[in-house]
């Protein structure tokens, strides 16, 4: 009913409980708005001066006014019990579904590095862990599958990151130098990527499609232009994809390393480094 | 019975001090009314600068990809328009406020210290000059929240962060004495007989404000000190890099900078339950509640910082922790609200602008306050947090809850500042198009936060209606900078045309209605013994019962003796 007033969902099951925790919590927001300013303006005209009205001189009165300060009390007791009932379904990530990516594992071997108590994985410990840099001003994504046992090597991606349907993915959130937020609203809240820490989250998409959001937290002159998209495709697609991206990646490496070969020829060795 | 006079308000001051004259003797003044006046002009004017400002970034949102600034500019007008009115509007325009009236409120004849009384407004001028003398060279452009690394030196090069810094300082500085002073004249300075029980609600609200500041304002100070360090001595406590913590920065500015949110609002709350029996013609509903609501309030409001954190990496537990310690200062939020709903029940309202703008406050403060539940429940934050959905919030907070009641104190107190009453076709005509023009500005933006739109973005695509919100938005940002207008030419006109007041316009219930208007400089030359929260209606009541409330102005004499303590 009052979709244009709530948070974007649909895509994610986190970012929908959210939803449906805000539109509870709007419901009763409603009910108190109307019933305040019904008051308030009703008070405003029945009360307004008129002849021969005298005003009724209360100093207050305490039951009505402890009846109304453990009423807010109440509410907003039954608020909090709501939101502990609903928070593991929007903090831990399930499963994948059936026909999820088979990649959805290799997420473990980043075990080592990011452990964090922090950080949450489905039941069965399957994830697709995908790293987001943050930097001035652009994205980047790190997927898993590097080609060195240190890490390095790994597949990635800028500003559009592309993840298998029905795959659960984890993303471990970071900044290479100021503090940026990770935010893409139909996959669930954003998070703060804080240079020297992690933060974590995830969402899991049942459907192809592609999704927008930006960097959430001023990072600069280009804060505005800091886009993330999220691109979703079938897992044999995303697993094609990536040993696409991988090749490419391996390809531009070794014509810059070719390249550099070349320069130094060019101006004499060791002019130029090698990275 | 013995005769017995009792005193009519418009010959207490009757051996008035001679008031000094030229402008230097504004320079040198320590009189709590000059420096009073001499804050909330200069703060009017960051007032001023500060909306320009909000206009123009109104202006550039007003189109999507819109190229009327820069995103250089952009940053700097949003860094300088929250700094301005934070720092140099609301917190310093309460402090001119409560400098013109706590002292006549509670009877006495000065500031418990009047020439440190004055250090505080200098400073104050002296932050704002360094500040704005950053306008010539580069302006600050990280945000008024300055999270380094962007703060950095590496980050923010310019000078105009250091600026931004020595604001900080030098306002902080101010506003601490300012508080000290505050509470050492309320604690001692007090006429006979105003027990702690029958303190005016706005003293009480401007003594939790120096309580709150007094705590809050050091940590701030240690946090630009540190920030400064960071960028001119080679520490590093905020560089990650060295082992230095970004987050360190978060928890000590927002320690600081949620009380700050009281420290604006709660004298608001104190205005507005001044004025509200005023115009109700009934006593405050719940004097005792209202009072310990401000009290609670200031308490909670320390414990509840990490709620401006909930997306940066910390632990559950804290986030579990800030959710309930936001949702419990709810409670005496709420209590006021209903308090003040209870004050105009079955009241004979008389709707006089300073009533209107208090009603207004009502209504609109309480939006903000409902919204601040949704952001408190930190999943529903997740999605929220540093959106449209924040700025809409934090704005019908701050203009409901401070720039509405500094207003409804301006209309209620003009007259006796100048002895003129203000218009109040134009008050009312203000009222109205300030009142539309936050809704209209305000309730929209939550519309654009939940659509995805962040805050401190310079440019946005027309993704679904965007456009159309932001218009609505910058539309009702120029309505509500006419109603400001209105009380600008108001104020321009009254103080040569406005109707004289005498000492008591709108028979109200407090003291500083018992002197002349303008006061002479020494306030009172005689004070009565306080007997109740009103002692205003307990002076009339007894001339009414002397039966000289029909006597004509000025003709009156207050013998010595009687009910009066000679000063």
């Amino acid at each position: 009913m009052l979709a244009f007033f709530g948070p974007a969902h649909g895509a994610s099951p986190n970012a929908h409980e959210i939803s449906n925790l805000y539109d509870i919590t709007l419901y009763i927001a409603l009910v108190i708005f109307f019933a305040v300013e019904g008051a308030l303006v009703y008070a405003l005209v029945k009360f307004r001066k008129r002849k021969g009205a005298l005003p009724a001189q209360i100093h207050g009165n305490t039951r009505l006014e402890v009846s109304w300060t453990v009423g807010a009390a109440v509410i907003l007791l039954g608020l909090a019990v709501l939101t502990f009932a609903k928070l593991s379904s929007i903090q831990d990530p399930p499963n994948s579904g059936p026909g999820g990516s088979s990649l959805a594992d290799l997420g473990e071997q980043n075990n080592l590095l990011y452990a964090s108590n922090q950080r949450r994985l489905p039941p069965n410990g399957k994830s697709l862990e995908i790293t987001v840099i943050g930097r001035q001003y652009v994205w980047q994504f790190v997927y898993p599958g590097a080609s060195e046992p240190d890490g390095l090597g790994a597949p990635y991606s800028y500003e559009e990151l592309v993840v298998p349907t029905n795959t659960t993915v984890t993303l471990n959130i970071v900044s290479m130098d100021v503090v940026h937020s990770w935010w893409v609203p139909e996959l669930g809240g954003k998070f703060q990527a804080v240079p020297g820490y992690h933060s974590y989250t995830w969402f899991k998409l049942s459907k192809p499609g592609l999704f927008r959001g930006q960097c959430a937290l001023l990072c600069g002159r280009g804060h505005a232009r800091m886009i993330a998209t999220v691109r979703a495709v079938p897992p044999a697609q995303f697993e094609a994809w990536l040993a696409n991206q991988k090749q490419e990646i391996s390809q531009a490496n070794k014509e810059a390393a070719k390249a550099r070969a070349k320069l130094n020829g060019e101006i004499g060795p060791g002019q130029v480094e090698n990275p | 019975m013995a005769t017995y006079v009792a005193p009519i308000p418009e010959i207490t001051a009757h051996r008035a001090e001679r008031a000094a004259s030229g402008w230097t003797s504004w320079i040198t003044t320590t009189d709590h009314k000059r420096i009073g006046i001499m804050y909330m002009v200069l703060t009017f004017v960051f007032f001023i600068l500060g909306g320009v400002e909000a206009l123009m970034i109104r202006l550039q949102l007003g189109a999507p990809n819109n190229t009327l600034v820069t995103p250089e500019i952009y940053n700097q007008l949003f860094t300088m328009h929250g700094t301005t009115m934070i720092f140099l509007f609301v917190v310093p325009m309460m402090a001119g406020i409560a400098n013109y009236f706590l002292p006549l409120m509670i009877g006495a004849r000065d500031m418990a210290f009047p020439r440190l009384n004055a250090l505080s407004f200098w400073l104050l001028l002296a932050g704002g000059i360094v500040f704005y003398a950053s306008l010539f060279w580069h302006p600050p452009e990280a945000g008024w929240t300055s999270y380094p690394p962007l703060s950095s030196a590496l980050y923010s090069p310019s000078g105009g962060q250091d600026a931004w810094i020595y604001l900080i300082h030098l306002t902080g500085i101010s506003s601490l004495l300012g508080a000290i002073n505050f509470y050492a004249t309320v604690a001692n300075m007090r006429a006979r007989g105003m027990s702690w029980g029958r303190l005016p609600l706005f003293v009480w609200a401007m003594l939790t404000y120096s309580v709150l500041l007094i705590f809050a304002l050091p940590v701030i100070a240690a946090a630009v000190t540190m920030l400064l360090t960071d960028r001119h001595f080679g520490t590093h406590w905020f560089d990650p890099a060295e082992g230095g913590s970004p987050l360190l920065w978060q928890n000590l500015f927002w320690f600081f900078g949620h009380p700050e949110v009281y420290i604006m609002v709660l004298p608001g709350f104190g205005i507005v339950s001044e004025i509200l029996p005023v115009f109700a013609r009934k006593p405050i509903f719940g004097y005792k509640a209202i009072a310990a609501s401000t009290v609670a309030i200031a308490f909670l409001g320390f414990l509840t910082w990490a709620h401006h954190m909930f997306t940066a990496p910390i632990p559950e537990a804290i986030l579990v922790f800030v959710m309930l310690s936001s949702f419990l200062i709810a409670v005496p939020t709420g209590v006021k609200m209903l308090n003040w709903i209870a004050t105009l029940w079955r009241g004979t309202i008389e709707f006089k602008t300073p009533l209107l703008f208090c009603a207004g406050f009502i209504a609109v403060f309480l939006i903000g306050g409902i919204s601040g539940v949704f952001l408190a429940i930190f999943p529903v934050d997740w999605q929220l947090n540093e959106t449209y959905f924040v700025v809409a919030h934090i704005h019908f907070v701050l203009v409901g809850g401070a720039v509405l009641p500094i207003f409804a104190a301006i209309y209620y107190w003009f007259p006796k500042i100048t002895g003129r009453v203000l218009g109040e076709g134009l008050g009312k005509l203000s009222f109205w198009l300030m009142f539309i023009g936050i809704i209209v500005t305000f309730l929209i933006q939550h519309v654009i936060g939940l659509d995805g739109m962040p805050r401190r973005v310079y440019e946005y695509d027309n993704v679904g209606h965007l456009h159309l919100y932001n218009l609505i938005s910058t539309v009702g940002s120029f309505i509500l900078a006419a109603g400001v207008l209105a009380t600008v030419i108001n104020v321009w006109r009254s103080l040569k045309v406005g109707v004289v007041a005498g000492p008591d316009p709108w028979k109200a219930n407090t003291l500083e209605w018992f002197t002349a208007s303008p006061p002479p400089v020494n306030n009172f030359d005689v004070v009565p013994l306080v007997r109740s929260f009103e002692p205003m209606k307990d002076i009339r009541r007894e001339i009414e019962r002397a039966g000289g409330g029909a006597r004509a102005p000025g003709t009156a004499t207050v013998p010595a003796g009687a009910t009066q303590v000679g000063l």
